[in-house]
């Protein structure tokens, strides 16, 4: 009984989080927001014991990602007045696109075969770092290689974007 | 097979909250023209997708879902470090990162 009153405050919370993360004025904000709704994800696959995922998911998103967002933030200098908002027409039709596109899911939510099972019914010990291992390094193990590659080619052309060039525009 | 009672714990609480959160972060795409926001925004959408598939890997008690999830984190982070670039580069050209002034391609 107490698991499902902390699942729903956790699912809540969640919730919340990430509309102020889209709702708040100011960019800072809203990169604030995202880490707590990040951290209340991890705390959701805590809840259904996947803790290599947890981990991953603190150290990645709410660790290196989100400071990464920030440091960009504070280096572009804005401020609430330069602030960019859509009109009001295009919001309401934003809403009404968001809620169709939310009535299409929960709708195919009540047909699917999992519906109130619980996560604790089979005791999942599929998400430990021991069993994601033995899967991450024999069968995915061309996947996980090819990552470093993509990691280069990502940090490369970063670092080639963000230089500063004697103005190719001109 | 428990019973509908128990909503909290069930996993399709949590697919509804993944549903939710996919729907918000859509919603913030459509609104926001901070460039920065977009990306948070997109950021928000995987992290739903995420979730769904951590839900599935827990019901059906099978690892592969959680090794994409893997996946898609490093890909997320990827596409993170060379947007954000791709961002400071367009905030040196027009000194904006207001979406709607990125349209040179219209004409």
């Amino acid at each position: 009984m107490s698991l499902q009153i902390i699942s729903i405050i956790l699912g809540s919370l969640t919730l919340a989080s990430a509309l102020m993360v889209v709702l708040s004025k100011h960019p800072v904000r809203s990169v604030i927001y995202l880490v707590v709704t990040f951290f209340f994800i991890t705390s959701m696959y805590i809840m259904m014991n996947a803790q290599f995922l947890a981990i991953v998911n603190m150290i990645v998103y709410a660790g290196a990602i989100m400071v990464l967002f920030l440091f960009v933030l504070m280096l572009l200098n804005l401020n609430k007045e330069v602030e960019p908002m859509t009109t009001r027409g295009a919001q309401l039709a934003a809403f009404i696109a968001g809620g169709s596109l939310f009535l299409v899911l929960i709708t195919a939510l009540k047909d699917t075969l999992i519906l109130g099972q619980s996560y604790r019914d089979n005791d999942s010990q599929i998400g430990l770092v021991k069993e994601l291992g033995n899967l991450l390094f024999s069968k995915y193990i061309v996947a996980f290689e090819l990552t470093s590659i993509l990691f280069i080619a990502a940090m490369v052309g970063a670092i080639l974007l963000a230089k500063r060039e004697k103005q190719i525009i001109e | 097979m428990q019973a509908a009672s128990s909503i909290g714990t069930s996993l399709d609480f949590y697919l509804f909250v993944s549903f939710a959160l996919f729907t918000i972060g859509a919603i913030g795409a459509m609104t926001r023209k901070n460039m920065i926001v977009l990306l948070m925004c997109i950021e928000l959408m995987l992290n739903a997708v995420n979730l769904m598939l951590v839900t599935f890997s827990t019901y059906y008690n099978n690892g592969d879902a959680q090794i994409f999830v893997f996946f898609t984190m490093v890909v997320a982070a990827a596409e993170a470090t060379v947007g954000l670039s791709i961002i400071i580069m367009a905030y040196r050209n027009l000194k904006s990162i207001d979406i709607d002034m990125y349209n040179q391609l219209k004409n």
